[in-house]
């Protein structure tokens, strides 16, 4: 059980920490899809497979479509994209070390509290209870992520539409 | 007759109309108004002497409230008696003639409409002040016309004697006025009404008067004495006796016609009705043995040393209408004398006739300067009994009629009633002996004056080219010519119809053709020595010396100087009033000024304190306080840097402590 | 150290990776995916805690995930499309360029 665990682990974090630390961004991009798809793993080794799907179809299917598509709507100058400036430098020292200040905390006292819980045979979850919880109880909640979401892709949508006039890509 | 007594108010509200009208337009027919209103007038008070004389010895009054004062309403009324009657016909019949005359005389002047707008407002306030029956309203009117008398005199404004002239009378007889306003107030305190007749409660009725007369002050007069005194003081300053006669023979700079109406024949006579009307008041004390002084006896010695004055100053003046206001001043000393004596029905009647024949002589006077261009020199004239047949008949009827040329002419009974009362007075002959001295002095100057005017050759220019007025000038002389002469018989001593009228209960006394005779022989006597002076050898040239300054020197030079009454006040009264003035004006500049400047510049300190504070503490402490939230708001907006970055990592740094407080401080 | 210590420093790791990679990246996209990274992070921790929870028959941690997911997605798509307009404006898509609100 625990081994798995760790393969899951190792895969997901890895692939995050070389998405993270890579140069080319559309390694980066296909490198955190696999780190999405270990995430998914982990919710299946958990035993919440629908949570699982949700996770794979909307990260691994969706959003790493739009950020592949927003990247190669980005595309720029590869000569300055290597070079590494000084300020940047120390930018990224000081963000490694946030994180590793965070990380420590985090482990810590994660480390130090000891969890009185049900070890072993985890809770059974069915899609249909899934969905009544979703439709009865939380409802409302659903209702009003329909509408988040439809906003915000309306916005989104927006947002990016090319501005006519001003674009220069437009122009022949 | 109550009917009459509550319509007196239409007599003079006539001509108050018309002074209304004058005073908001400047069209030349507020002339013919007045003219009208006067005689409209004239026809209310003929009819109302024919209410009086129905019942002479009624006073019948008309009172009502003017305005309430708490415990008691301050009332006025109108009185209807055969004084006020007389009063007003004459005034009105002799008003009109006056106003007819005006038209002439004012015709060239600019100031046409003002001239009788001011006339009617006199004639309003002189009839309001005959048909009073309260003092107070007698002082209203009193004071009106006053005013009235100083716009006339000064109604040449811009010449500086007529201004100064205007003031002078003004102040004058404000001193007067003052001792009649105390009068009055201590009159209000004793009895506490001002009504003359009041169905037994008013001041001049029996009951008031034994009160009046009963109490004794602390100084050993009577009240009724002291308070008769104080009234007399009013009618010293509006009737010019002496010592407040200094303004009449200024007031002559005034155009003629004021000089006729107002200085000759009503407001100066104003003075001489009051002193009539309170009568009763002022003889209140004589059946008191132990004051120390009578009222009508000062009244009689005053009037007596007025009328010699007069006549003697009158000798020694040379512009015509001087000698006329100084004869004036001496008639009025006359009128005074026979009140004090004990007959005012004799003062009236004088002042009845003398209303006539000097309004005529004034009139005629009028008529000589104006055909001689305003030559008023006597000196200058000369020689216009041919020129101005009209003016010279009439002249020397009024002359004689002041002279008191027996028989014919209204000045003689008049004169020979005062004279008839004076010798019979108990208490001193003094008056009689002076009445005496003065009639003499009147016939002697008067001859001079009529001499010097129209007999000899004319001695300048405008006298050798003068000629005879129009119509509207010439006709009130005749008029008035007719009333000097038949206005006489009104009261001879054969038959006293008017001074029966005014009081029943005279008693007829005898003529006394001793009298009669004697003054027939002063009257002569005083012509005659005016005639070998004056006519016998008339002047020859203006600049030759007068026949009396040859003979006199000292004496015609004191009495051209008008005895040095004016040069006297101005040293005395004059010289202190100055001082007073410069020690008020230097406590008002320095003393009360100063302290006044001092506040203010008290205010403008603590203003220029108030706006440092401003400035620099509140203003600068705001202003330090915005400076420094603006400051620190521009500082601290340093921190958005606007990179995404260093928010990040901000919250993530936050984050840290946050989770280390938490740890520390012993939430698991 | 039970499975849920190790699953709770696994989605810890996972949070500590993505907050350096958004700390320390120019790159506004790879800054997007850190902050993707550390939602999925917490949703770890979610399923964590139901899976070794005191409560397990409720489903509470797997709606709250199913939630969070879809909120995580919406905002992405809304992310991108902001950089993509950033991009237009200033054609490149360097964080530190982006400073306009600076006081």
């Amino acid at each position: 059980m625990t081994f798995a665990l760790l393969l899951i682990g190792l895969m997901m974090l890895g692939s995050a920490a070389w998405a993270m630390l890579g140069r080319n961004l559309i390694h980066s991009a296909l490198l955190l899809i696999a780190s999405w798809a270990g995430v998914a793993g982990f919710y299946l080794w958990a035993g919440a497979e629908f949570v699982a799907f949700a996770q794979v179809l909307v990260y691994v299917g969706a959003v790493s479509m739009v950020v592949l598509f927003a990247v190669l709507l980005t595309r720029q100058n590869q000569i300055s994209a290597t070079l590494i400036e000084p300020a940047s430098r120390a930018r990224a020292a000081t963000g490694i070390l946030t994180a590793a200040c965070v990380g420590a905390i985090f482990g810590a006292a994660i480390l130090s509290t000891g969890f009185h819980g049900a070890a072993s045979a985890g809770p059974v979850s069915s899609v249909k209870r899934i969905g009544l919880e979703l439709m009865h109880r939380n409802g409302a909640a659903l209702l009003i992520v329909g509408v988040i979401l439809t906003v915000a892709l309306l916005g989104a949508t927006v947002l990016a539409a090319s501005d006519s006039k001003n674009s220069p890509e437009d122009l022949p | 007759m109550t009917l009459y007594a509550q319509s007196l108010w239409l007599i003079p509200a006539l001509p108050l109309l018309v002074a209304g009208i004058g005073a908001i337009t400047r069209h030349r027919g507020v002339a013919i108004a007045a003219i009208l209103a006067m005689a409209g007038s004239f026809v209310l008070s003929c009819l109302a002497l024919n209410s009086a004389l129905a019942e002479p010895a009624a006073h019948t009054a008309y009172n009502f409230a003017w305005f309430d004062l708490g415990h008691g309403a301050m009332r006025l009324g109108f009185l209807l008696d055969p004084l006020t009657a007389f009063m007003c016909v004459m005034v009105t019949f002799v008003g009109t003639l006056i106003f007819i005359f005006s038209l002439g005389y004012m015709k060239e002047d600019p100031n046409f409409s003002r001239f009788f707008c001011f006339l009617s407002l006199f004639a309003a306030a002189m009839l309001g002040l005959l048909v009073a029956n309260s003092l107070l309203l007698l002082f209203i009117c009193w004071e009106l016309v006053g005013l009235a008398s100083y716009l006339l005199i000064g109604f040449w404004f811009h010449k500086p004697s007529a201004a100064a002239a205007a003031k002078k009378a003004f102040i004058t007889t404000r001193i007067g006025d003052l001792g009649l306003l105390l009068g009055m107030l201590w009159l209000y305190n004793s009895t506490g009404s001002l009504l003359f007749y009041d169905g037994g409660h008013g001041v001049l009725e029996a009951a008031t008067l034994a009160s009046l007369s009963g109490t004794i002050l602390t100084c050993g007069l009577a009240a009724s004495t002291a308070i008769g005194l104080l009234i007399f003081c009013g009618a010293v300053g509006k009737s010019g006796q002496f010592p407040l006669h200094v303004w009449l023979p200024d007031a002559m700079e005034g155009p003629t016609p004021v000089s006729a109406l107002i200085h000759a024949a009503t407001m100066v006579a104003a003075g001489v009705f009051l002193i009539a009307r309170v009568y009763p008041l002022m003889s209140a004390d004589a059946l008191l043995a132990a004051v120390p002084v009578h009222a009508l006896t000062v009244v009689a010695f005053i009037g007596a040393i007025t009328a010699l004055m007069g006549a003697l100053i009158a000798c020694g003046q040379n512009d015509i209408k001087r000698v006329l206001a100084f004869s004036t001043v001496s008639q009025l000393g006359y009128m005074m004398l026979a009140l004090g004596v004990g007959s005012w029905t004799a003062a009236i009647f004088h002042l009845l006739t003398h209303a006539f024949f000097k309004a005529l002589l004034f009139l005629g006077a009028g008529s000589v300067i104006h055909a001689a261009h305003h030559e008023q020199d006597i000196r200058s004239l000369g020689g216009l009994s041919s020129k101005m047949k009209l003016t010279f008949i009439t002249f020397a009827i009024g002359t004689c009629a002041l002279v008191g040329v027996p028989l014919f002419f209204s000045g003689f009974w008049s004169k020979e009633a005062i004279l008839h009362a004076a010798h019979g007075w108990q208490v001193s002959h003094l008056p009689f002996y002076a009445a005496v001295i003065g009639v003499i002095l009147t016939a002697f100057y008067n001859t001079r004056l009529m001499a010097e005017t129209f007999f000899g050759k004319p001695r300048s220019h405008a006298a050798e080219h003068a000629h005879e007025n129009s119509s509207t000038m010439t006709t009130p002389l005749v008029l008035l010519a007719v009333g000097a002469v038949l206005l006489g018989f009104l009261s001879t001593p054969y038959w006293p119809w008017l001074q029966l009228q005014l009081d029943p209960t005279l008693e007829h006394e005898p003529a006394s053709y001793g009298l009669m005779g004697l003054s027939v022989v002063l009257v002569a006597l005083g012509i005659g020595a005016g005639w070998a002076l004056y006519w016998r050898t008339t002047r020859t040239k203006a600049s030759a010396p007068d026949p009396l300054a040859v003979r006199a020197p000292g004496v015609f030079a004191a009495l051209a100087a008008k005895l040095g009454f004016d040069e006297f006040y101005a040293a005395t009264f004059g010289r202190l009033n100055d001082l007073i003035a410069a020690v008020a004006d230097g406590l008002d500049r320095w003393v009360f000024g100063g302290f006044v400047n001092l506040l203010a510049k008290l205010g403008v300190f603590s203003g220029l304190v108030n706006r440092q504070v401003d400035e620099d503490t509140l203003n600068g402490g705001f202003d330090g306080v915005s400076e420094s939230v603006r400051g620190s708001g521009l500082r601290y907006s340093h921190a958005q840097t606007g990179e995404a970055h260093g928010y990040l990592r901000v919250m993530a740094a936050a984050f840290i402590v946050l989770a280390l407080a938490l740890v520390l401080g012993g939430v698991r | 150290m039970s499975p849920l210590h190790l699953c709770l420093l696994i989605s810890t790791g996972l949070f500590c990776i993505g907050l350096a990679g958004a700390l320390a990246r120019t790159n506004t996209i790879l800054v997007l995916l850190g902050i993707e990274l550390m939602l999925n992070a917490a949703n770890l921790n979610f399923i964590a805690f139901w899976r070794f929870g005191p409560s397990p028959a409720s489903a509470n941690g797997m709606i709250f995930v199913v939630f969070s997911i879809a909120v995580a997605a919406a905002e992405a798509a809304v992310g991108l499309a902001l950089i993509i307009a950033v991009y237009r404006h200033q054609k490149n898509i360097r964080l530190q360029d982006a400073n306009q609100l600076k006081g």
